[in-house]
């Protein structure tokens, strides 16, 4: 069959059984959108590339699925590099389609030319330079190949735009051969008997989970090596939903904002097995102290993971799949009775710190606390719902007060924190998941940075919730000023003129600001339950802080607490 | 503590800049880096030398390397189990009344001159760093122009090569 670049590109999406590609058109790659016109392949097109970004990883961390997105060379693909960072961070897979200066123009500075495989080099898995087309079938299948393996990450792929419109033969690979690229599956089996050995010697341990047990699909293997065995289990940011927040083994998240049980827990625990997890800066304070009386196991697909943080005593390289099975049928091998036993008193301790410490805030008299909208949010929303943040304190608030229930469930950028992120994510979670609620919490910051999207719910009527907690702040810059910085707010304090409401209603959004509590769950509900997009504006206090918090480099059991009741 | 490292990577475009990317992004410290062809004509040998604290550190430079989909393979070339060798030239004043002089420490350590005219000669010298430093310091009085050396290479000892292990 013989086809012109751009249709051996839609082609290998089709082969790819890629649903949706999220894009903005340009010079580049004009022959590439010619040809998505004539064949009618879905495309969603938002108001920025880097919202095209953005929407296709949270497409891609909802649904499980390669996401793609597309755009022009020179500013087009400049525009998409937060997005790239962001996913790249996250592990989340993507193929990213650039279109790039004829070839006899590169290197030439010529019009909407930049360097586009060399600017993404640091923030992809891989990327490819292509200017010829007969390269350009395996170079895509490739790239589908290489993000969605091993651990995920986003590729891309350049392409000249008069390879577009070269003709080649087209034949898809049926499979791929790279020599350097072999993706772990699975590893020592010695290793995980002996982390079965450990656990039966281990009067404290703990499982850390993270965000490589979303992204493997795993959560049911944890929930039963966790209900089966009754460990306590912690999260990070990433990790949330893998086991349910309603689990009685299950502690919150640890870290800087993590819970007052759960941080105290990696103190004292003499054995912490982290599952997909890279021991970030943000979870770990300081890293001499943390959790310094523990052995630690470290199972990650990503040998170079292993001893990059935090030195791991036992190392279990591997695929989850592969190694959460393996531990599940050893731990079956001890009856469930003799676990549950041993650990009940190391479980009741742990209790007892939620206890006297729960995440908890002080309510105000006519405020709505940030804290109380999200709690109010849990219980209003579906029992599928899939939560979206933007960075910042509402993005604390909502991975504390949340009730996550399912795997792949909370959509955050948690590694390079971008702000901007919610609102185009939000619409790449609705656009893969049409049947089900998406409730994006915002803050008024992070809104600014993409509210253009909001034009894009409106013109595609997509249903996506949007609430914002405004407090006039860029606030966890301000609550950092405020104790670090002997309370100098530069620059945080943003009273702006802007009416989010109206901005809303000018978009085709519907509107509603809400700052009464006693109107909190009735607003709410109707946000929830109304048809289509709508924003809602919630002001709350000035000045809250997120607690607990552990300052930047202190030991995880150096918390600022703060809040009396619920 | 300087550490050799072989890394037989494939012969494509942007394979240098995905490796000196990462260098660059993890902050590894790289005292040299020489590339070439090798007997394969899809495979670039790269040999780097790394700085590195301690053994974790290596592992990090090994493990986030491996993680390159153009990197097929990295040995770890250990100082007495191969031999390393770099190449130098060495542009150096030498005015006629001293040129024997100069020849003489040239034949001294089996180095070769390249090049000569009125004013100036260009030796030619392989060998162990140490060697090729001590030259250059000797030739210092003498009024050294311009230096240029490779970076070093290195190949293990015994008939095992890093193509075998490649294939394993």
């Amino acid at each position: 069959m013989l086809l012109n670049g751009a249709e051996i590109v839609i082609e290998c999406l089709k082969r790819e059984n890629v649903e949706f590609i999220f894009g903005y058109p340009g010079g580049a790659v004009l022959p590439l959108y010619d040809a998505l016109y004539k064949d009618g392949f879905p495309h969603i097109l938002p108001k920025h590339e880097q919202a095209a970004a953005h929407a296709a990883d949270a497409y891609a961390r909802t649904t499980g699925r390669t996401g793609v997105c597309v755009a022009t060379s020179g500013p087009g693909a400049t525009n998409l590099i937060t997005g790239i960072a962001t996913a790249y961070m996250d592990s989340v897979p993507m193929v990213i389609i650039t279109g790039q200066v004829i070839v006899p123009h590169i290197g030439r500075d010529s019009f909407q030319e930049a360097d586009t495989s060399g600017i993404t080099t640091p923030v992809t898995k891989h990327n490819y330079l292509v200017k010829d087309v007969a390269q350009l079938a395996r170079t895509m299948k490739e790239a589908f190949f290489i993000a969605g393996s091993g651990r995920p990450g986003p590729v891309l792929v350049d392409i000249a735009k008069d390879v577009f419109v070269a003709a080649a033969e087209f034949e898809y690979p049926e499979n791929v051969r790279l020599r350097g690229y072999s993706p772990l599956t699975a590893g020592d089996e010695e290793a995980v008997a002996e982390l079965n050995s450990l656990l039966l010697a281990s009067e404290r341990p703990l499982f850390f989970i993270g965000g490589g047990v979303n992204l493997s699909d795993t959560s049911a293997l944890m929930r039963e090596i966790v209900d089966y065995t009754g460990v306590p289990t912690v999260t990070s940011l990433m990790g949330y939903g893998c086991v349910a927040n309603d689990d009685p083994n299950f502690f919150g998240m640890i870290g800087m904002h993590g819970t007052y049980a759960g941080n105290l827990s990696t103190k004292a625990a003499d054995l912490l097995i982290g599952c997909g997890v890279r021991f970030d800066d943000r979870v770990t304070g300081s890293l001499e102290d943390f959790a310094s009386g523990a052995k630690i196991a470290h199972m990650d697909i990503d040998r170079a993971e292993i001893n990059k943080n935090v030195v791991a005593d036992l190392k279990i390289a591997g695929d989850l799949r592969w190694s959460l099975g393996s531990l599940l049928r050893r731990v079956r091998e001890t009856p469930r009775p003799e676990w549950q036993r041993r650990l009940t008193p190391w479980r009741r301790r742990l209790e007892t710190w939620q206890k006297e410490q729960p995440l908890s805030f002080t309510p105000r008299d006519n405020y709505v606390m940030p804290q109380a909208a999200v709690l109010e949010l849990s219980r209003l929303a579906d029992r599928d719902a899939i939560l979206v943040t933007d960075v910042g304190q509402h993005q604390m608030w909502a991975a504390q007060f949340f009730a996550f229930k399912n795997p792949r469930s909370f959509v955050t950028s948690g590694g390079l924190g971008t702000m901007g992120f919610g609102l185009p994510a939000a619409i790449g979670a609705q656009v893969g998941n049409p049947g089900r609620q998406v409730v994006c919490v915002s803050g008024d910051g992070g809104f600014m940075m993409n509210c253009q999207e909001l034009s894009t719910l409106a013109d595609l009527d997509l249903p996506v919730k949007l609430f914002i907690l405004n407090n006039r702040y860029l606030g966890m810059v301000a609550q950092w000023q405020r104790n670090f910085f002997g309370g100098r707010y530069a620059c945080s304090h943003i009273p702006t003129k802007t009416d989010f409401v109206r901005l809303a209603e000018a978009m085709g959004v519907r509107g509603v600001r809400i700052s009464d509590p006693d109107r909190l769950t009735e607003t709410l509900r109707d946000a929830l339950t109304c048809a289509g997009p709508v924003l809602t504006e919630i002001i709350i206090p000035e000045d809250e802080d997120v607690l607990p918090m552990v300052p930047s480099g202190a030991r995880l059991d150096q918390m600022i607490l703060g809040g009396l009741s619920r | 503590m300087k550490y050799t490292l072989a890394v037989l990577v494939e012969d494509k475009p942007g394979v240098l800049t995905h490796v000196s990317a990462l260098i660059s992004r993890r902050a590894f410290n790289i005292v040299s880096i020489a590339a070439g062809y090798t007997d394969e004509p899809d495979i670039t040998r790269i040999t780097l030398v790394v700085d590195a604290d301690d053994q974790y550190e290596l592992e990090q430079v090994v493990h986030q390397l491996s993680k390159l989909i153009d990197v097929v393979k990295i040995t770890v070339l250990n100082g007495g189990e191969s031999v390393h060798r770099e190449l130098a030239m060495i542009k150096v004043t030498s005015l006629p009344e001293r040129r024997a002089e100069i020849i003489n420490l040239v034949n001294i350590f089996r180095a070769h001159v390249v090049d000569v005219n009125k004013e100036a000669m260009i030796i030619e010298l392989s060998g162990e760093e140490s060697k090729i430093d001590a030259l250059c310091e000797l030739l210092r009085e003498y009024g050294v122009r311009e230096i240029v050396r490779t970076g070093k290479i290195a190949i293990s000892r015994g008939a095992n090569t890093a193509r075998e292990q490649m294939e394993q």
